[in-house]
């Protein structure tokens, strides 16, 4: 079992009127950053590192920072930027970005180097997640949402082969042009870093992780469409002619732990107040349905379970404005929020292993409105007492971690060869 | 496969090495009508005002409609350059065209390319120039209907809006839609419904009579691209339509109509 951290570092400005439970509707690209405060913002971003650090202390396998662009929902404009600070002053734990958005990215070379210089900088530690990145990236970036895959795809195999292949060699794509890639700084874990792939929507994308043996992670999906998504990719992985297992499949989720079951309520219920990212389930926010379904961003026609109950939720096919939120008493009711005293959390936890088996798992904690205090008593509580339980309940449910038995293969990788990353 | 209704056909031509939607009708000179961003609206009030003089051709363009997507066609000018072989494989000779916002674009952008195969151009609304002032409206920002509204100055005084946007479009209509939002967002996302160069080239049609017509109220494109236009394309001629927003052939028939056949049948 890979047990990870997250939260998307929301801009929690109580001045700002776009914050807590009565705030301004925060709508996709439409929060003038004229209300943005540096000096608080330098506080929220020392205060997420502060967070990844004492994560680490407390014993998780990954720190994992995501990227989203020009909105409160997610500081992380510039993840790359987080990870290379991560890569200096962690020491142990995998650096988990879920992921780069690839598509907006005009010079894939870049990334190459920034990517590199990370897993050189905090010796192998990094782990390179990819995603396509929702409509608002592709807008803020100004990248065509047509050619999203295409370039996804193109991207990939170019990063690939930078790491992997001598350079000097020239590359003449479709959308991608160089005419001398000899990156001077490769990665330090060979053939390349682990490559994981998030999502919640397109159905192409699981099929090319399942096609490639790539890890694939929901995001914050409903249970039941989750488990109908990694079905669909062990079926894959079995039309590809090998055998997938919990090694393959992730799954991040809510979950926060405290001191009493009062405090934990009272923490629990700021994960939907505050500015929170409204295109995975059960948060607030308004979505604008342009923007959802920017032309040829996915295909109208492959999405996953996971999605069909989104748009449903929206008043079908992403045509109607709507809320996705769901009220935190049903997201109680359906365990996409577990919080409370370990005791009361660690058999929900387990409950989420037995029915979705991934083999890593990611706690996202610390959002919304919570403090930093919130997270602090949250993490710790993790480190004593939940962590080392959901150990032994993966122990017992035969659930490993993708640097436990090779993803590709289905073989067990000794210990050594894994930096001892995971704990098991 | 040919439709019939009345005074129009809707067929599928091979042209250009592909398989062409084509609806046709009228009688008189050929006059090819380049349909806008939301595809061929279907046969309106002016189509069949302007089928008493001139037999229209109206192609989908690729991508649009019933036409097959070109995957090769990366913007504005792909698109014109494959038309052109289209207008060859039609065999019909010099022509005029009108073009329809984006088709405005297409059209501006296949008579610069070969002024000789055309005989007058009219503009309606066209993109393809930056306005000096106002930004064109980022159609890909907000959902079909939302945009096809804002194209009006005042749908409720339009006779035909229900007609192209009805309250409940269907899902053929709705499905229509997001497939032209999505060849129209491959042709025009970067620089977003323009093309910097096409301005200098614009004086090419010093010798091809062009008539470039607003309305007024546009607010999908604002005028100053429309000034733009007529400052580009020496002897062309600017006509306001008042009380009109992006759709003068929808919205303002009559006037629009009388525009149109003043220039077409002057010498």
């Amino acid at each position: 079992m890979f047990i990870g951290y997250f939260t998307e570092r929301p801009y929690q400005d109580q001045a700002s009127g776009f914050f807590g439970a009565t705030g301004k509707p925060i709508m996709d690209l439409m929060v003038s950053n004229d209300v943005y405060d540096s000096h608080l913002a330098a506080d929220l971003y020392n205060r997420f590192l502060d967070e990844k650090l004492y994560a680490e202390e407390m014993g998780f396998d990954g720190l994992m920072l995501n990227e989203h662009h020009s909105t409160p929902f997610c500081m992380g404009g510039a993840m790359n930027v987080e990870a290379s600070i991560l890569a200096r002053i962690t020491k142990r734990a995998k650096i988990v970005l879920l992921g780069n958005i690839l598509p907006i990215w005009d010079d894939p070379l870049w990334l190459v180097e920034q990517l590199s210089m990370i897993d050189v900088i905090s010796r192998g530690r990094l782990v390179s997640g990819w995603v396509r990145g929702t409509g608002r990236e592709s807008v803020a970036h100004n990248i065509e949402p047509h050619h999203n895959w295409e370039r996804f795809q193109e991207a990939h195999e170019f990063i690939v082969k930078a790491w992997t292949d001598p350079g000097p060699f020239r590359w003449e794509g479709k959308h991608y042009h160089y005419r001398h890639v000899n990156p001077w700084v490769k990665p330090y874990q060979k053939p390349h870093p682990p490559i994981w792939l998030p999502g919640v929507v397109s159905r192409d994308s699981l099929m090319w992780a399942a096609e490639k043996r790539i890890p694939y992670i929901m995001l914050a999906t409903e249970m039941d469409p989750t488990k109908q998504a990694f079905q669909l990719y062990h079926d894959a992985a079995a039309e590809q002619g090998y055998e997938s297992g919990p090694q393959n499949l992730g799954y991040l989720w809510k979950v926060h732990v405290d001191e009493t079951e009062e405090l934990a309520e009272q923490a629990g219920r700021k994960y939907v107040q505050g500015p929170s990212n409204p295109f995975l389930a059960g948060n607030e926010g308004t979505v604008n349905p342009a923007l959802a379904n920017l032309p040829g961003l996915t295909s109208r026609r492959r999405v996953l379970p996971t999605q069909a109950v989104a748009t449903a939720a929206r008043g079908g096919g992403g045509g109607v404005a709507g809320v996705l939120g769901r009220p935190y008493e049903q997201q109680i009711e359906d365990h996409t929020i577990i919080c409370g005293t370990p005791k009361t959390v660690i058999p929900k936890i387990r409950h989420v292993l037995e029915y979705l088996r991934p083999g890593s798992i990611f706690f996202w904690d610390g959002d919304g409105a919570m403090t930093h205090e919130d997270a602090m008593r949250s993490l710790r509580l993790m480190g004593e007492e939940v962590i080392p339980a959901v150990r032994e309940i993966a122990k017992d449910l035969e659930l490993p971690g993708p640097f436990e038995v090779d993803p590709a293969t289905n073989q067990p990788i000794p210990p050594e060869a894994s930096n001892g990353a995971s704990a098991g | 496969m040919t439709t019939t209704s009345g005074t129009w056909t809707e067929e599928i031509l091979e042209l250009a090495g592909t398989k062409v939607q084509m609806v046709k009708g009228g009688s008189g000179s050929p006059l090819l009508v380049l349909h806008d961003e939301m595809g061929h609206p279907g046969w309106l009030r002016f189509h069949e005002e302007l089928a008493k003089h001139h037999t229209l051709y109206i192609p989908s363009h690729a991508g649009f409609g019933g036409t097959g997507r070109l995957d090769w066609i990366m913007g504005m000018r792909d698109l014109a350059g494959w038309y052109l072989e289209v207008l060859d494989d039609l065999g019909l000779g010099q022509i005029d065209v009108m073009g329809f916002s984006l088709g405005g674009w297409l059209a501006a952008e296949m008579a610069v390319m070969c002024p000789d195969r055309f005989k007058k151009l009219v503009l309606v609304g066209p993109a393809g120039v930056r306005p000096t002032q106002g930004e064109i409206y980022d159609m890909f920002l907000v959902v079909a209907k939302e945009f096809i509204t804002t194209c009006f100055l005042d749908p409720a005084k339009t006779a035909e809006f229900q007609q192209i946007c009805p309250d409940e479009p269907t899902p053929e209509q709705m499905e229509a839609w997001e497939v032209a939002r999505e060849e129209a967002c491959r042709l025009s996302w970067r620089p977003y419904m323009h093309n910097p160069s096409l301005p200098h080239l614009l004086r090419r049609l010093k010798n091809t009579p062009t008539k470039i017509l607003w309305g007024k109220q546009d607010a999908i494109i604002p005028l100053s691209a429309g000034e733009g236009f007529q400052q580009a394309i020496p002897g062309s001629q600017l006509s306001i339509i008042d009380d009109c927003g992006h759709r003068p052939e929808v919205e303002k028939p009559e006037e629009f109509l009388s525009e149109v056949h003043q220039f077409l049948s002057s010498p």
